[in-house]
């Protein structure tokens, strides 16, 4: 343990105004902490930089799974376990699923929330490749009001997000319009359990409309959809060349740029070619 | 009666406080006044000290610092070579090499201090690799960057080639390898003039760090005292860094006057601590048209970092293996270890036999398919058989059969079916599989005179209740050395297992058994704790107090009397080597080990051709290790050992960057997972060895050896590509295939 | 910043510490609490050894910080025999030779009885899914998840 850990401050609101109107009030003071899984694992390194946390884990405005005609809404706090043991998402959404089943072990996978893996902004989260392929919405809330934003355009850049000083991820919307899809889900890590992915696609395909949806972690600085690769797909192109160009992957301690470009262009052919 | 305990799974016998949590491991154990240190170490890989700066806003004078000028004795750990420091004075030779301890009673404000500490380094060109450190354009260590030389020589191998229908040349390498015991290092000291050293700490041998406190507090031995706690894993890697940590620790406690727990932390026990030697190996063989080996000349050479520590002995272990368990008249072996500024690589499960043996296993499956023979057919024509010799000379008085344990594993596997149908399948297929074995040996003790050397003592004693106490130096490490001493104490008294008990590993209260390393402690300390048993039997037949037969009851009544009588009742035994051993230090011939234990191991893999991921989906595990103590600890240590030995071939990737390991954590080190483990079929064939206790030799370090051979020749046979070094990762298995198929 | 009073029901017994508030939950039960059962390995989420059961769902200790356990019920490993009888996966473990050295024991024993509160009859490969999370160095597995097995037989372990 690295940090010096008396010089953290930890508040545990209970609901969600309460929460709200701290961020509100803390002009930027205070950071929204979830299931922990990332950000403890900065503060064992001693590279936690931000000292004022909210812990909004008993929020429960923030838990649940609701399905509507049009949408079925997550609240931001799902874990991964939550995700796995909802039987109707399951079946609807089955790419959501097998991210869940391979973040973690069964510890990470009860802590873990969907929220918590968008906002903090790896390229190599597990989740959002699947959210962003089901045109996820999410919801930022504030004391001043909530807005909608498409997933696809959450994340700006390495690390970086929409989301604003006051406002948390709240909930997270995902349109109903998956039949028809052919789902396809790969997580390359090395190993099979506990891995940091070298590549992840997830992909949905509609054989009848010609519709292919793909987006991929882990190949650029954001999670990415890869709108222009589709584009491609739809008009019968190079879908390999396209995907070259539209993702940025690089070498670092855990792989290179070239297997990773490989990786995803041979499992952009298995995607198609299923 | 006497043999009714051995070759049965007992219990472990520390096991009842490992499930319930009570087992007290380092970590665990907490002192009055208690100060927490912390090691602050060089940032660069090789420079002079110019300036250790403080940073304000901590309060330093709460403080205990300590630094080289603080050591009372002499400024080296104490090993072999004694050129390693204690904490770096002037220069250092390594990234994370010790510089400063501090200590202080809040454990958060001294991870403040420690990032205040500045550690200024004048950089001097450094080292990386083997081969920038043969060249020799650089002189970082002694007169020639070698830390040490082998040279093996048998028959007349220049003689060889011109006869040899074909010659086969190949390069083969391993990278290094991080032990990753799962319970970090850690040592609690007491310490000052009067009393003395006293440390506590997780450790496999408690000698080697009471010799180096002697020499680093320049104290008598009576004033030094070590004590196991127990221990979290080790393979190796607690045999010579433990000494270093202990070192600090007792120096903080030295001068705060306070007792000193220093606790490594996953990334500084990854970062500074030691691993498996990297590796090269050229070979160059000679072999006939019918597929016969007529000459062996072998390059062997390891990475062993920035100082001696156990390059030596690690070497000397990869040398007389490097020719492994075939017959060839000719052979001759240039080994070196050479120096690089990366953190002293250092022991670890095998010793440098994994390393050499990985090459030769490569070597002999390239060789076979260049005289067009199977690889098995191969094998089966050049194995060591009774009366052979090996390439120091050795010959082998065992009853071994290789080729018999060859047929049994390729069985045990279905190899031969396997083949055939999964190049079959492979046509037209994503996912290649593939089939393949290594044939090893692995000698049990010392290398050489080593055992001579040691003349290890270890005792048993009786108390007037009929307690057995066994009294070694060995430790329990998860291995079962508690429980097959038991066993093995129990089974020659004919007391029952739960009479005999183990002493806690304390330089204060056992004799020294011997550092717990190089697969001797059920064979060679095992065999003492047998004869020393033998020892107290006789003594009460003498004093006429034990009829030649007798019950447990009988037996206590025995030592009752013999103690009321006589005083304390106790026996010790001291190695003596078995007779007709003989060995030359100068040459390097003779008699390497008392023992071998002999194997072969088929591994199936699957490799992805999208991801180039290979998994290991099926594991055929043939041994013979002489008599088995205890089968479940036994089956135990092979499928860990295989277990380890998959991680080197698959996943366990180091990533250096300026001598320095970038992926020091358990996220990014890769070891396999639950998951990952294929099914691992055990199979012991029991050959009792008539100098081991009961029939038992050597087990523990030879399941590291044969995996990554054997996964190494599977991925070939699924893919058809050349695979000359591990860890195969995918990525380097991808520019592999692209090479084959370009 | 000033410490906290949380409140925690360990092992069943309610318990009253005073934490930093992001302190690890790990660190409270082997200090405050002194229950050393749980362990450290990786302090980073990876290797399992610090787990517990954080109210019924098994939990890495190392990844809580102290003000998020305030109210909760933990189980640690010492909550898991009745008195001096071990529990029928404790005694499996011992029996099929589940534990070597030891360290990773505690994790990998609540890792099991999560498993077996919510699948009384587990598939191997269920068992391997289970136990994904917490590494072993020592056994490879094999003895590990035999013992899981056995433990979840309705004959239980043999003695």
């Amino acid at each position: 343990m690295r940090a010096h850990i008396p010089s953290y401050e930890m508040v545990a609101p209970k609901t969600l105004e309460e929460a709200l109107t701290r961020l509100a009030e803390g002009r930027g003071e205070w950071r929204i902490f979830a299931g922990g899984t990332d950000l403890m694992v900065l503060l064992e390194a001693g590279k936690l930089t931000h000292r004022r946390f909210l812990s909004v884990w008993r929020v429960q405005e923030l838990r649940g799974i609701t399905f509507a005609p049009q949408f079925v809404t997550l609240g931001s706090l799902t874990t991964y376990t939550d995700v796995l043991r909802h039987e109707m998402l399951r079946r609807e959404f089955p790419l959501l699923a097998a991210a869940a089943a391979e973040t973690g072990g069964v510890a990470t996978q009860n802590r873990g929330t969907l929220g918590g893996n968008i906002v903090n902004a790896s390229p190599a989260a597990d989740s959002p490749p699947a959210l962003l392929v089901y045109d996820a919405e999410v919801e930022l809330t504030s004391a001043r009001g909530s807005r909608w934003l498409p997933l696809r355009e959450f994340h700006t850049g390495y690390k970086t997000t929409q989301l604003r000083a006051d406002e948390l991820l709240a909930r997270i919307r995902l349109p109903r319009e998956t039949a028809g899809f052919k789902p396809y889900y790969r997580k390359v890590g090395t190993r099979k359990a506990q891995a940091i992915s070298k590549v992840c696609f997830a992909g949905l395909r509609n054989r009848a409309t010609g519709e292919a949806r793909i987006a991929l972690g882990s190949v650029a600085p954001v999670p990415l959809r890869c709108l222009k690769t589709e584009a491609v797909v739809r008009q019968g192109g190079d879908a390999a060349a396209a995907l070259a160009r539209e993702i940025a992957p690089i070498d670092d301690m855990r792989s290179t740029a070239a297997y990773r470009l490989r990786v995803a262009q041979n499992l952009l052919k298995e995607f198609l070619d299923a | 009666m006497a043999e009714s305990l051995i070759g049965v799974g007992v219990p472990r016998k520390e096991g009842r406080n490992k499930v319930t949590g009570k087992a007290q491991y380092i970590d665990d154990l907490h002192f009055e006044g208690m100060l927490y240190g912390v090691t602050v170490r060089s940032p660069a890989p090789r420079g002079r000290i110019k300036a250790i700066r403080f940073g304000k806003e901590i309060p330093w004078d709460e403080f205990t610092v300590v630094t080289a000028a603080d050591i009372p004795g002499k400024n080296c750990i104490a090993l072999i070579v004694d050129d390693q420091p204690c904490l770096a004075q002037s220069v250092v030779n390594h990234a994370e090499e010790p510089v400063l301890l501090l200590a202080h009673a809040d454990k958060y404000l001294l991870e403040e201090a420690r990032r205040a500490v500045e550690i200024e380094i004048e950089p001097l060109p450094a080292i990386f690799n083997i081969e920038d450190s043969l060249r020799g354009d650089l002189i970082i260590w002694g007169e020639n960057n070698v830390f040490k030389q082998f040279r093996v020589s048998k028959g007349n191998v220049d003689a060889a080639w011109s006869e040899a229908a074909l010659i086969v040349e190949g390069e083969y390498s391993t990278g290094a390898q991080e032990q990753l015991y799962i319970e970090n290092n850690g040592m609690i000291a007491i310490a000052g003039p009067e009393q003395g050293v006293t440390v506590w700490g997780s450790m496999q041998c408690p000698y080697y760090i009471h010799k180096a406190l002697k020499t680093v507090f320049g104290l008598p031995e009576e004033k030094i005292r070590v004590i196991q706690a127990e221990t979290g894993g080790g393979f190796g890697g607690k045999e010579e860094y433990p000494s270093m940590i202990a070192a600090h620790a007792a120096l903080l406690a030295w001068k705060a006057g306070k007792p000193v727990k220093l606790i490594y932390d996953r990334a500084e026990d990854m970062a500074a601590t030691t691993k498996r030697h990297p590796s090269r190996t050229r070979h160059r063989t000679a072999v006939s048209r019918d597929g016969k080996l007529l000459a062996m000349e072998v390059d062997f050479v390891v990475d062993g970092g920035a100082y001696a520590t156990l390059s030596s002995v690690v070497l000397s272990r990869g040398t007389i293996h490097a020719a492994g368990p075939y017959a060839c008249p000719n052979v001759r072996i240039l080994s070196r270890a050479v120096a690089t500024n990366a953190p002293p690589h250092g022991a670890f499960r095998g010793f440098g036999a994994p390393q050499s043996i990985f090459a030769l296993e490569r070597h002999m499956d390239r060789a076979a398919a260049a005289v067009g023979l199977a690889p098995e057919e191969f094998r089966r024509r050049n194995f060591l058989r009774k009366g052979d010799t090996t390439a120091t000379g050795q010959v082998i008085h065992e009853d071994v059969d290789m080729p018999g344990m060859l047929d049994q594993a390729l069985r045990e596997s279905d190899y031969h079916a396997k083949k055939e149908r999964f190049a079959r399948d492979n046509r037209g297929n994503a996912i290649k599989r593939g089939i393949g074995f290594a044939s090893f040996f692995h000698g049990a003790g010392f290398t050489g005179s080593g055992e001579r050397y040691l003349a290890s003592i270890a005792g048993v004693e009786a108390t007037s209740e009929g307690i057995v106490r066994v009294l070694a130096s060995s430790t329990e490490i998860g291995q079962g050395t508690n429980t097959i001493l038991t066993q093995i104490a129990a089974g020659t008294l004919g007391v029952p297992y739960e009479s005999v008990e183990i002493v806690q590993p304390d330089t204060g209260n056992v004799p020294n058994s011997g550092p717990t390393v190089a697969s001797r402690t059920c064979m060679v300390v095992g065999q003492l704790v047998e004869s020393a048993a033998l020892g107290l039997k006789e003594t009460l037949a003498g004093a006429g107090l034990l009829k030649p037969s007798y019950t447990p009851e009988e037996f206590t009544r025995a030592c009752a009397a013999y103690i009321a009588q006589h005083g304390p009742l106790r026996s010790y035994s001291q190695y003596q080597a078995p007779p007709g051993i003989f060995w030359d230090d100068e040459k390097y011939q003779g008699d390497a080990y008392g023992a071998f234990a002999w194997a072969v191991y088929v591994a199936e893999v699957n490799v992805d051709t999208l991801t180039c991921e290979a998994r290991v989906t099926n594991f055929v595990a043939v041994q013979e290790v002489g008599r088995v103590v205890n089968p479940v600890l036994a089956a135990g240590q092979i499928e860990g050992g295989v277990a380890q030995g998959i991680g080197l071939a698959l996943y366990e990737n180091v990533v250096w960057q300026n001598g320095r390991m970038v992926n020091g954590q358990m996220t990014n080190y890769i070891i396999p997972t639950a998951v990952d483990i294929p099914p691992i079929k055990v199979v012991f064939e029991e050959r009792p060895y008539a100098y081991g206790p009961m029939g038992a030799k050597g087990i523990g370090e030879l399941p590291m050896d044969g995996p990554a051979p054997a996964i190494a020749s599977a991925v070939e046979n699924a893919t058809g590509i050349r695979l000359n070094s591990v860890p195969a990762t995918p990525e380097t298995l991808m520019a592999a295939l692209d090479n084959a198929y370009a | 910043m000033p410490k906290a009073a949380i409140n925690i029901t360990v092992n069943g017994a309610a318990r009253s510490v005073s934490v930093w508030p992001m302190a690890r939950l790990l660190d409270v039960i082997r200090e405050e609490l002194g229950l050393t059962g749980t362990k450290e390995g990786c302090g980073e989420g990876e290797c399992g050894a610090c787990a517990i059961l954080l109210d019924g769902r098994l939990t890495n200790s190392c990844l809580v910080p102290a003000l998020q356990a305030d109210g909760a019920a933990i189980t640690t490993i010492e909550g898991i025999a009745r008195g001096e009888k071990l529990a029928p996966i404790q005694q499996a473990f011992l029996e099929c030779g589940g534990a070597q050295c030891g360290i990773c024991t505690p994790g990998m024993i609540m890792a099991a009885v999560s498993l077996l509160a919510e699948n009384a009859k587990p598939s191997e490969a269920e068992i391997r899914n289970a136990l994904a999370g917490n590494l072993c160095r020592c056994t490879g597995y094999m003895r590990i998840f035999e013992a899981v097995s056995r433990a979840s037989r309705p004959e239980g372990p043999q003695r």
